[in-house]
């Protein structure tokens, strides 16, 4: 069915604003042209999901690599689209469907909060719900009404929902959708789900699972388990996850995906093997030479995430640099620094960096972490040089770092 | 004296804000010094020791909060720990659990009823920011410096001393441009942040009314760190002010 006049003129006005914001070196142009997009038709991202099969990825952490992983396994049967620079707001949403060929697969991360949004207006073949858990303090809503939020989605869509069984909150959300996977992906942050999302009883955790102590609503069975290096299928069945990207969390985001592309029609080793080509996403765990140093970019922008990026980093006493910014994309209240173990950095050279160092370093000095405060990154990273240097940072941090570095090319 | 025993009350339930911090950062305070501290980490189904002689809730959603106003109201031992002298640093739902009544979205729900204020009633937009107190001058503190993010609007009952005065922000948000409360050795705020981290006198306020005078920190860069967070955020809502004139 051909787009409306309308739609491809959305379509169009954004493409050319993208177009224009990149030549006036206002950043890639994603978000900006998606906005025009809208602007000129409202239902833009309905009428552009029209004629592809839409995979949406959403969660607390590992949305982004999540949905590239997922993209490289659906690669294998026809062309994909993906969100640009991990805008997973509508306008990220509207600027990766205007630049899809016919026919093609969309794998779109949604933001936790526009969820339903996008379910309604893009009818998705997929939902893969990954995790929640706190994230921006300040500004998005408790994780418990997100997880509200999301059964409403779960309970009226027609999608297949891929969801991680070892989260009670993603459980309790999936468990209202007709058809679902549960995979049991691992979950190592817990609390923010000691409350039973279904009766406000006590979750325990332990053994091969949770189970509530007031109702009884446990950890579904899984059709897909994460165990070590392997993704096991409910008969037993092991398939190996070899993956360029580090860490355990990058694993759960493997199964995720494989799960997530066998229902549509991928087989789970052609998915993981399809995944071993992913090396970077973003500029996360991107390496560059700065000085005599050769950091590498790590993401980790709350307390979960954090609890995976120590199993990531070189080992001790490999130095490390945390960059921790405060803005409104990251969370305006960075008090979540007191959540994280720093304690597990110490007998490494740390350097405390990026606009909210000082918040980070009263928070190492009370972890007895010896560091230094080098507000600057490129400079602490030089600092904590010569030889390979770990660089962990938070959303805005990340993202400003990864562009001072491509620019110094 | 025998170990400082510090009970971090319901981190599971009430810890949303990093407000477990505050434990932490009075126990290395005491360590630091010295005096023999222990962190008494107290999670739901556990029981609540009525022998600790500090007692620390932070910051938590409504559900998780109303249950842990009903744990501690069932238990006894918070209010009987405050009877034979023990202190209390109440932050954000924390003050709401240990008054008489507060709001959630399931409805009203019963405090612990240790302190006479209410927040039956909530704001009419949250408050979310940077928020400044000056500390009532008995207290002899300085200017406090924290993050506010609540819903809730706390009244204070007749006779019940705020922590100080709004410089900047919302507070209590009952009426009376106050934050917080003083009554004996409890003391409550809407100040996150932790607020211990950016207040180091506050930390040493409460320590005093336990072990009474204080010896030297011996770890002077730990509060010149503090002092200078501190002053960051404050000048940082000077230039808010500045640019949006409010």
């Amino acid at each position: 069915m051909p787009l409306p006049a309308r739609t491809r003129l959305a379509a169009q006005a954004g493409r050319a604003t993208a177009a224009l914001s990149r030549r006036l070196g206002r950043g890639d142009g994603t978000v900006i042209g998606g906005r025009v997009s809208l602007l000129v038709d409202r239902d833009a991202l309905a009428h552009l999901g029209t004629g592809h099969r839409v995979s949406l990825v959403s969660g607390t952490n590992g949305k982004t690599t999540t949905t590239r992983l997922l993209a490289a396994a659906l690669g294998t049967a026809g062309p994909v689209v993906v969100n640009p620079q991990g805008s997973n707001l509508p306008p990220g949403l509207v600027a990766g469907l205007a630049s899809a060929p016919p026919g093609a697969a969309a794998a779109l991360e949604v933001d936790e909060a526009w969820l339903r949004v996008a379910a309604e207006a893009l009818g998705p073949a997929t939902i893969t719900l990954l995790n929640l858990s706190r994230d921006q303090l300040d500004r998005v809503a408790e994780v418990r009404r997100l997880a509200e939020r999301w059964r409403g989605v779960a309970g009226a869509t027609a999608a297949r929902v891929v969801a991680n069984a070892d989260d009670p909150l993603v459980a309790w959300a999936a468990s209202a959708a007709a058809h679902v996977t549960w995979v049991a992906a691992g979950q190592p942050w817990t609390d923010d789900a000691t409350g039973c999302p279904s009766c406000g009883g006590a979750i325990v955790f332990g053994g091969d699972g949770w189970r509530c102590t007031g109702c009884g609503f446990a950890r579904p069975d899984p059709a897909f388990s994460l165990e070590g290096d392997a993704l096991v299928a409910a008969d037993g069945e092991p398939h190996p996850i070899a993956l360029s990207l580090p860490g355990r969390a990058n694993r759960a985001n493997a199964a995720m995906a494989a799960a997530t592309a066998q229902s549509l029609g991928v087989a789970v080793d052609t998915a993981l093997a399809a995944m071993a080509g992913t090396t970077a996403v973003d500029g996360r765990y991107r390496r560059a030479a700065v000085g005599h140093s050769a950091a590498r970019l790590l993401l980790a922008k709350n307390p979960a995430g954090w609890l995976e990026l120590f199993d990531m980093l070189e080992p001790p006493p490999g130095p490390v640099v945390v960059v921790i910014n405060a803005r409104i994309a990251d969370g305006r209240d960075p008090s979540w620094l007191w959540d994280v173990p720093f304690e597990r950095l110490a007998g490494r050279r740390v350097a405390a960096s990026g606009e909210r160092s000082r918040d980070l370093a009263v928070r190492l000095h009370y972890a007895g972490v010896e560091h230094r405060r080098i507000p600057d990154p490129l400079d602490a990273i030089v600092a904590l040089g010569p030889g390979a240097v770990d660089v962990a940072a938070n959303y805005t941090a990340l993202r400003d770092l990864d562009a001072r570095l491509r620019r110094r090319g | 004296m025998a170990d400082v025993a510090v009970a971090l009350v319901y981190p599971d339930l009430l810890g949303t804000y990093g407000d477990a911090g505050n434990a932490r950062i009075l126990v290395e305070r005491l360590r630091w010094r010295g005096i023999g501290a222990e962190m008494v980490t107290v999670r739901l189904g556990q029981a609540v020791p009525s022998g600790c002689e500090l007692y620390v809730l932070g910051g938590g959603e409504d559900r998780p909060q109303a249950l842990a106003a009903a744990e501690l109201r069932a238990s006894g031992a918070l209010a009987a720990a405050v009877d034979r002298g023990a202190a209390v640093l109440a932050v954000c739902a924390g003050v709401q659990v240990v008054g008489t009544r507060f709001l959630t979205a399931d409805g009203i729900c019963d405090g612990v009823g240790l302190v006479d204020l209410e927040t039956e009633h909530a704001l009419p937009t949250r408050a979310v920011g940077e928020l400044a107190v000056d500390p009532d001058p008995s207290l002899g503190l300085p200017r406090l410096s924290g993050y506010e993010n609540h819903a809730g609007a706390t009244r204070l009952g007749p006779g019940l001393r705020a922590l100080g005065a709004v410089a900047s922000g919302v507070g209590n948000g009952g009426g009376g441009h106050d934050d917080g409360f003083v009554q004996g050795k409890a003391l409550g705020t809407y100040l996150h942040g932790p607020v211990l981290a950016r207040n180091p006198e506050l930390a040493d306020l409460l320590l005093g009314w336990v072990v009474g005078e204080l010896p030297p920190l011996g770890r002077e860069e730990v509060d010149a760190e503090a002092r200078g967070l501190r002053a960051e955020r404050l000048a940082a809502l000077r230039r808010r002010r500045y640019h949006f004139g409010t």
